[in-house]
C-alpha cells in the first residue's frame, strides 16, 4: 500500500538518506530499524510531507504523494507520531483527540461562530468519537487533564490516540516505546496488534528489538542512510550484515 | 551639473544614513546570531546614545569626548540590565513571550525617556563643526566624514573581535550551536550577556552619530530601530558584510526615492522593501538559506 | 452544573450587566469612557483571536481599525450612501486586504512575523497620512455623519453606549462559540505544535489566512463605529503606538481568553480618566505590564481571577463538608 522508490535526502553535504526503496503491505506490521543518525526519523519526515526529497517518489496506493503537504496526507489517511512527542500541551487530553478529528469532521468558521444545527450535531459526533478512541486505548480517566501535565508514557498514547482519531489507512509511529517501562512496553505491542486487527497498517521505528521482532511482520534495516536489509524478523536476525552493523557501531 | 551635484549629494546623505542602519542592524544580529531573538528595543539604545550625550553636553556641560562615553556607558548598562531582569529568567520561552518581553521594553525605556527629557526635540552639535568642505563642486558636511570613519571603524573591530579574539570566536560558537558549546566549556549565559552589552554599545554609538545631523528626541528609537532591521533583513542575519551593504543600499533607495520620487512616501520604501524581502527572500539578499527544520 | 450551561450562565450574566449599566451611569461622563471600552473590547477580541488563539503575532492591527474608520468617514461624508451598508462594504475591503496580504505574511513566524505586520501597520499610516486628498491628512477627517435607525440618532453617550455594546455582545458571543468549535481547537493547536496539527490534517496555512481576515473584519467594524461616533478621525488614533496599546490589552486581560480581553481593554481604556497623571506614565506603564505579565502571569489577569474563583469554590466545598463531618 506503501511504497517508497530511491528516497534520497540531502541536508546542505549531508547526505541523510541515499536510494531507499521498499514497500509496505496492506494490514502488516513493518519495522524501520537502524543505529542512531541512521535516517529513519528522516525517512519518516520524508513520507509524512514534512521534508521534502532531494530525489525519489512516494505512492500511497496508486498515487504518487510524493510532495503532498501533510494536512493532505492526513486526508489520504496517512498519519504519524514523533520521536518527542508532540500533544497540544495546552489543551485536554480530549481535545487533543478532537483535534484527530479535523479531517472527519467539516463545520467551518461561519458554521462554528453562528453555531448552525449542523455544527452542533457534528460537534456531538466529534465528542463521541473522541472519547471512544480514549476508552481503545484507556485514557478515558484522562480525559480532562491537560495534556502538558501528563506523565510521558501517557503522553506516548495520546499521540497514538489523536493519530487513531483520523481513521488512517497507514500510522507511522517514531520510537513509541522510547521512553516507557517494560509494562508499558507490553501494553504497547498488545495495542499495536490491536490497532493491525482493525485494519490499519503500522509503520514502526523502533530501538527495542524485542518488541520490533516480537510484533513485525517485516523489518527495513537502514544504516547510514542506506538500505542495508529487508526480510522477516528471523531473516534479519540471521543477516550477517546486519549484525556486522549493529555489533560495529555499537 | 546642477542635477548631478544633487544627485551626488542625494546619494552622500544616503550613504551616511545607509551607515547608521548598518550599525544598528549590526546590534540586531549580534543579539539575534546568539539568542534566536530579535531585540524589537534594539531602536531605544539608539535614542539613549543621542538623547544621553546632549544631556551630559547641554545639562552638565561636560566635554564632547567624556560625554560620549558616558552616554554609551549608560545605554551599555541599560542593555545589561535587560537582559538580566527580563530575558535571562525566561528560560525556554516561546517566541511569542519574547517579542512581547523586548515590545515592552523598547516603550518602557522610551516612556523614561519622555518622562525625563520631555517630548521636545534636541540639538546636538556637530563634532567638528558645521563648516562644510567642498569636494567635486559638492558639498560635505565634517559630520558625514566621522559617521563614515565611525560606522567603518566599528565594523573592522568587530569583525577583528568575532574572528580573532577568543571570546569572539566563543560567541560565534553559541550562535552555531549553543548545546555544543556548552559542551566545550563556553559560559553561553555570559555570551547571551555579552551580546546584549555589545549591542547596546554599537547600537548609542550610532545614536550618538547621526544626533547632530537629524537632531533627536525621545521617539527616534522606533524608526531608526526599525530601519536598522530593514538593513539587517536586506542584507541576512547570517552576514556580517551583507549587513553593511544591506544599510546603505536602504539609505541610497530611501534618499533617491525620496530626492526623485516623493520625499513624503521616505519611509514608506524602507517598509516595502523590508516587505518584498520578507516575503521573496526571508533570509536575504547576501545571507545563506538555512535548512528546514522543525 | 455542567461547563457549558455555566458558560452560557456567564454570558447572559454579562449581557445583562452590560445592559444595565447606563441605569447606574445616566449623564454621567463615564459613559462616554464605556463606549470606548465597547470598541476596545471589539479590537481586542479581534486580535486575541489571532494572538491568543492562533498564537500569531500582529503588531499592525491598528491599521485595520483605521481602514474601518476611513473607508466609513471618507464614503460618507462624499456620498449619500447608507452608512450601515458602507461599514459592510468597509469590513469587506478589510477583509479582503487581509486576506491577499495573508497569505505572504502568515508564512513568516515569530518575530519575523511581528516585523512584517509592523511594517504594514506602519505603510498604511503613512497612507493615511499621506492620501490628503482622500483623508485630510494629519489634520483629519471631520464631518462624518452619526449613525440612525430611523429617527434614533446615535449622537449622545448613552444612544452609543447601546449601539456599541450591542455589537460587542455579538462579537463576543461569535467568538465564544468560534473559540469552542473544532475551528477553534484546530487554532489553539497550531500555536501549540503548527507541525502536530498539521499531520493531524489541520490546514494551518489556510486557516491562519482565515483568522487573519476574520480578525481584520472585526477591526474595521470597530473603526466604522469609531468614526461614525467620533464624527471626526486622524491618523494618530491608528498608529504603531496604538497596535502596542491593542498588544498590551490581550496580554494583560490573558492571551486565548475572550474575557479577558474584555478586562484588558477596560483596565486600558479607564486607567487614564481615572488616573490623570497616567497621561504622561502611560507609555511607561505598558510596558512595565507587558513584560511582568508575560514574566510572571503569562495567562494574563483573567487566568489570576479564575485561580481566586476556584480557591475560594474549593475553599467553600472544604468548609461546607467539613461542617456535614462535625
Ligand atoms: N533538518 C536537518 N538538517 C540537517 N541535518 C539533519 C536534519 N534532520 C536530520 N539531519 C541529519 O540526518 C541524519 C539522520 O538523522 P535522523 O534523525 O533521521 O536519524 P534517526 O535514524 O532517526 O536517529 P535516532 O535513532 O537517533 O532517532 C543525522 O545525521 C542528522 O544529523
Ligand atoms: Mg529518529
Amino acid at each position: 500500500m506503501l511504497k517508497l522508490n530511491g528516497i534520497t535526502k540531502i541536508f546542505g553535504g549531508l547526505t541523510a538518506l541515499e536510494d531507499v526503496s521498499f514497500s509496505v503491505a496492506d494490514g502488516s506490521i513493518t519495522g524501520v530499524i537502524g543505529p542512531n543518525g541512521a535516517g529513519k526519523t528522516t525517512l519518516f519526515n520524508i513520507i509524512t510531507g514534512l521534508y521534502a526529497q532531494t530525489a525519489g517518489e512516494v505512492y500511497l496506493g496508486e498515487k504518487n504523494i510524493s510532495l503532498f503537504p501533510p494536512e493532505a496526507l492526513a486526508g489520504l489517511g496517512l498519519v504519524r507520531t514523533f520521536q518527542n512527542v508532540e500533544l497540544f500541551g495546552q489543551m485536554t487530553v480530549l481535545e487533543n483527540v478532537m483535534v484527530g478529528l479535523h479531517t472527519r469532521s467539516k463545520s467551518g468558521i461561519f458554521s462554528s461562530a453562528f453555531k448552525l444545527p449542523g455544527q452542533i450535531k457534528e460537534e456531538k459526533y466529534i465528542k463521541e468519537k473522541s472519547l471512544q478512541w480514549l476508552e481503545f486505548t484507556g485514557l478515558t480517566d484522562l480525559a480532562d487533564i491537560q495534556a502538558g501535565n501528563l506523565p510521558f508514557g501517557k503522553g506516548r498514547l495520546l499521540e497514538i490516540s489523536r493519530a487513531l482519531a483520523v481513521e488512517p489507512r497507514a500510522i507511522l509511529m517514531d520510537e513509541p516505546a522510547a521512553g516507557l517501562n517494560s509494562r508499558e512496553t507490553a501494553e504497547l505491542a498488545l495495542l499495536i496488534r490491536r490497532i493491525r486487527e482493525s485494519g490499519i497498517t503500522v509503520i514502526l521505528v523502533e530501538h527495542d528489538m524485542e518488541l520490533v521482532m516480537d510484533i513485525c511482520d517485516s523489518i527495513i534495516v537502514l544504516n547510514l542512510g542506506k538500505k542495508l536489509a529487508e526480510g522477516t524478523p528471523r531473516e534479519i536476525q540471521e543477516n550477517p550484515a546486519v549484525i556486522s552493523a549493529y555489533l560495529g557501531e555499537g | 551639473m546642477d542635477s548631478s551635484r544633487q544627485l551626488f549629494q542625494y546619494i552622500l546623505s544616503g550613504l551616511s544614513n545607509g551607515a547608521i542602519y548598518a550599525l544598528i542592524g549590526f546590534g540586531f544580529a549580534i543579539i539575534y546570531n546568539s539568542t534566536g531573538i530579535i531585540n524589537f528595543a534594539q531602536g531605544e539604545f539608539v535614542m539613549l546614545g543621542g538623547m544621553l550625550t546632549v544631556f551630559f553636553l547641554t545639562v552638565l556641560h561636560l566635554p564632547l569626548i567624556p560625554a560620549i562615553v558616558l552616554a554609551i556607558l549608560i545605554s551599555t548598562i541599560v542593555g545589561i540590565s535587560f537582559e538580566r531582569l527580563a530575558i535571562r529568567p525566561l528560560k525556554n520561552a516561546k517566541p511569542l513571550s519574547l517579542i512581547i518581553i523586548t515590545i515592552g521594553a523598547s516603550i518602557f525605556i522610551r516612556g523614561a525617556a519622555m518622562l525625563i527629557w520631555g517630548k521636545d526635540t534636541h540639538a546636538m552639535p556637530a563634532f567638528s563643526g558645521n563648516d562644510p568642505l567642498y569636494l567635486a563642486g559638492a558639498t560635505i558636511l565634517p559630520q558625514h566624514l566621522w559617521i563614515f570613519a565611525v560606522t567603518i571603524l566599528i565594523i573592522i573591530a568587530s569583525r577583528i573581535f568575532f574572528n580573532y579574539s577568543i571570546i569572539g570566536k566563543a560567541m560565534r560558537a553559541c550562535s552555531y550551536n549553543s548545546q555544543a558549546a556548552s559542551l566545550v566549556g563556553i559560559n553561553v549565559k555570559n555570551m547571551v550577556l555579552l551580546s546584549f552589552a555589545i549591542s547596546s554599545a554599537i547600537g548609542s554609538m550610532a545614536g550618538i552619530i547621526i544626533a547632530p545631523l537629524t537632531m533627536t528626541s525621545y521617539d527616534v528609537g522606533i524608526m531608526l530601530g526599525l530601519k536598522g532591521f530593514c538593513a539587517v533583513i536586506i542584507g541576512g542575519m547570517s552576514s556580517g558584510l551583507g549587513t553593511v551593504l544591506g544599510g546603505l543600499l536602504l539609505g541610497l533607495l530611501e534618499s533617491l526615492g525620496a530626492g526623485f520620487i516623493s520625499a513624503s512616501y521616505k519611509d514608506a520604501i524602507a517598509f516595502i522593501i523590508l516587505l518584498l524581502i520578507l516575503f521573496v527572500r526571508p533570509e536575504g539578499l547576501f545571507g545563506k538559506k538555512e535548512s528546514e527544520r522543525f | 452544573m455542567t461547563g457549558k450551561k455555566r458558560q452560557i450562565l456567564i454570558f447572559l450574566f454579562f449581557a445583562a450587566a452590560v445592559l444595565l449599566v447606563p441605569l447606574f451611569f445616566k449623564g454621567n461622563y463615564l459613559l462616554n469612557v464605556f463606549v470606548f471600552v465597547g470598541i476596545n473590547t471589539i479590537l481586542a477580541i479581534g486580535l486575541n483571536l489571532l494572538l491568543g488563539y492562533a498564537g500569531q503575532i500582529s503588531l499592525g492591527h491598528a491599521a485595520f481599525f483605521g481602514l474601518g474608520a476611513y473607508i466609513s468617514g471618507i464614503i460618507t461624508t462624499r456620498f449619500p450612501l447608507d452608512p450601515w451598508l458602507v461599514i459592510v462594504l468597509a469590513a469587506v475591503c478589510a477583509g479582503a486586504l487581509a486576506f491577499v496580504i495573508g497569505f505572504p505574511i502568515l508564512k513568516l513566524k515569530g518575530h519575523y512575523l511581528a516585523m512584517a505586520t509592523l511594517g504594514f501597520g506602519i505603510i498604511m499610516y503613512i497612507i493615511f497620512n499621506e492620501t490628503v486628498g482622500l483623508t485630510g491628512g494629519p489634520s483629519g477627517l471631520s464631518g462624518i455623519p452619526n449613525l440612525h435607525i430611523g429617527s434614533l440618532i446615535f449622537d449622545n453617550d448613552l444612544n452609543n453606549y447601546y449601539l456599541v455594546w450591542l455589537f460587542t455582545l455579538v462579537v463576543m458571543l461569535l467568538s465564544i462559540n468560534l473559540s469552542q468549535s473544532r475551528i477553534g481547537r484546530a487554532l489553539r493547536a497550531i500555536n501549540d505544535s503548527e507541525m502536530a496539527a498539521r499531520v493531524m490534517g489541520v490546514n494551518a496555512r489556510i486557516l491562519k489566512v482565515q483568522i487573519f481576515t476574520v480578525s481584520a473584519v472585526i477591526s474595521a467594524i470597530a473603526g466604522s463605529l469609531y468614526a461614525h461616533i467620533m464624527t471626526f478621525i486622524s491618523p494618530a488614533s491608528f498608529g504603531f503606538n496604538f497596535s502596542i496599546e491593542l498588544l498590551t490589552m490581550v496580554v494583560i486581560g490573558g492571551l486565548g481568553s475572550i474575557y479577558g480581553s474584555f478586562l484588558g481593554a477596560a483596565i486600558l481604556t479607564m486607567l487614564p480618566e481615572f488616573l490623570r497623571v497616567f497621561q504622561d506614565f502611560d507609555i511607561i506603564i505598558y510596558g512595565l505590564m507587558l513584560i511582568l505579565m508575560t514574566m510572571f502571569m503569562p495567562g494574563g489577569l483573567i487566568s489570576g481571577i479564575q485561580k481566586i474563583a476556584e480557591f475560594t469554590a474549593a475553599k467553600i466545598k472544604g468548609m461546607t463538608s467539613n461542617n456535614a463531618q462535625t
